[in-house]
């Protein structure tokens, strides 16, 4: 078959919404715009397990801890779903942890952000798993057969991150005076940030055109920032709590909240390396790898020492 | 048709990762597939994959992966260089035979409404 009825018959699969498989022809740039795209969602749940760490030995109960404990493992697990797609179209572990390591790959710019109080688990469950979950419902419909499947399972298990962190919200607005201040300035400072994992303006976005008519993504950045505001709008109510945005506005005609303008060049900065802890970040995560070196090597050892009376017989 | 499933290589990356490492393959820990079974009575279903150094720890991993919410009461894992599937472009002539015999299907038969709840 030619080229250009492969292309044909590719696009047409996903005009009818048949899932791509591995196996299956699939352009050039299809694959690279799906390795990206899902290997750097991979790192972002790696990477974000760093902010949640840090308050693991914090917790305020056991409970709080046994919970924080169990969201994190679940992130863990996302990156590997993730990952295990990516390598479906034929990038390699290794190289994918080399291109995060080293910086050529991105994360999510989120959790170059500190976590710097208790409250502030309660934010990021709420807003960060929240904002992912936005993202992540509609990417359950992408193209890319693995992808939608590591979504699908994803979501099962991101509705319990975002009702957690509203419960430690909610109990701190229940709470003294301070765990009341704490709350605010906890949504205050995470607020925007969350805004900002939707990605550039949608006329800003020059990969989106073409990402969706391959239903890499099926919205734009634009729209699930919107459905987003919307959700948290409403939802900042029932905690008494307000969301630091005074052109937050319900619009009778638009019938959508209209919001304040982003500030895109903080967003850039951060993306671009220059957050408040994207070194930290970065520098966790390569030690963490250089530190379990030894394991992988010992187990490696250890599997081919038990392999090779096997093989003699065999 | 013995098409083994590759999954650890392909040498076309995307811009930012251009210029990319030569990571040997050999130091990697081999790859399974995970296959699940929910409960009792239900077939063992894939998953979907993991690394791991060998069956055992494929085994836990898929435990720790897998299972954490009771999703599974048995596990199965076998290296994915062992499974060999169809070459896709090839299924249009593998299942074509089957597409005619629609007399293979129950509605096919039209039966007196006394007996056609049978
Ligand atoms: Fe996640
Ligand atoms: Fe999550």
């Amino acid at each position: 078959m030619d080229l250009e009825k492969l292309a044909t018959n590719f696009q047409q699969k996903i005009n009818e919404e048949i899932k791509i498989e591995p196996k299956d022809w699939m352009p050039d740039a299809y694959r690279k715009t799906n390795i990206r795209q899902i290997s750097q969602h991979a790192h972002s749940e790696i990477v974000g397990m760093l902010p949640e760490g840090n308050w693991i030995t914090r917790a305020p109960s056991l409970k709080r801890k046994a919970i924080l404990l169990a969201k994190i493992q679940d992130e863990a697990g996302h990156g590997l779903y993730l990952y295990s797609a990516a390598e479906t179209l034929g990038i390699s572990r290794e190289e994918m942890l080399e291109q995060l390591h080293t910086g050529k790959a991105k994360y999510s710019s989120i959790f170059n952000y500190p976590s710097l109080t208790w409250a502030d688990m309660g934010a990021i469950g709420w807003l960060v798993d929240g904002a992912a979950i936005v993202n992540q419902i509609i990417l359950c419909r992408t193209s890319y057969g693995p992808y939608s499947r590591a979504m699908i399972r994803i979501c099962k298990e991101e509705s319990f991150h975002q009702r957690q962190g509203f419960e430690i919200l909610w109990v701190l607005s229940q709470g003294t005076k301070e765990q009341k201040a704490m709350c605010q300035d906890a949504i205050n400072r995470w607020w925007w940030p969350s805004l900002m994992m939707f990605g550039p303006k949608d006329d800003e976005s020059p990969n989106t055109a073409q990402s969706l008519a391959w239903k890499i993504k099926i919205k734009t950045n634009d729209e699930l920032r919107q459905q987003f505001v919307d959700m948290i709008a409403e939802q900042v109510k029932v905690l008494g709590m307000t969301l630091p945005d005074p052109n937050l506005k319900w619009n009778t005609k638009k019938l959508h909240y209209d919001f304040g303008e982003i500030n895109w060049q903080e967003f850039w900065n951060v993306v671009n390396g220059n957050g408040p802890c994207n070194k930290q970040r970065l520098n966790a995560r390569i030690k963490a790898h250089k530190d379990g070196a030894w394991v992988r090597e010992a187990a490696s050892a250890y599997a081919a020492k038990k392999n090779q009376p096997q093989s003699k017989v065999a | 048709m013995n098409n083994l499933i590759k999954k650890y290589f392909y040498g076309d990356y995307g811009e930012i990762e251009e210029g990319g490492s030569n990571t040997s393959q050999e130091n990697q820990w081999p790859l399974w597939e995970i296959f699940i079974r929910s409960k009792q009575g239900l077939d063992h279903k894939h998953v979907g994959s993991l690394h791991a150094a060998d069956a055992k720890m494929a085994i836990e991993n898929a435990r720790d992966v897998y299972t954490r919410r009771l999703e599974g009461v048995s596990i199965w894992v076998v290296e994915s260089k062992y499974i060999t599937a169809n070459n896709p472009d090839e299924a249009g002539e593998l299942f074509e035979p089957a597409k005619d015999k629609i007399y293979r299907h129950p509605t096919f038969y039209k039966l007196p409404d006394k007996v056609n709840h049978m």
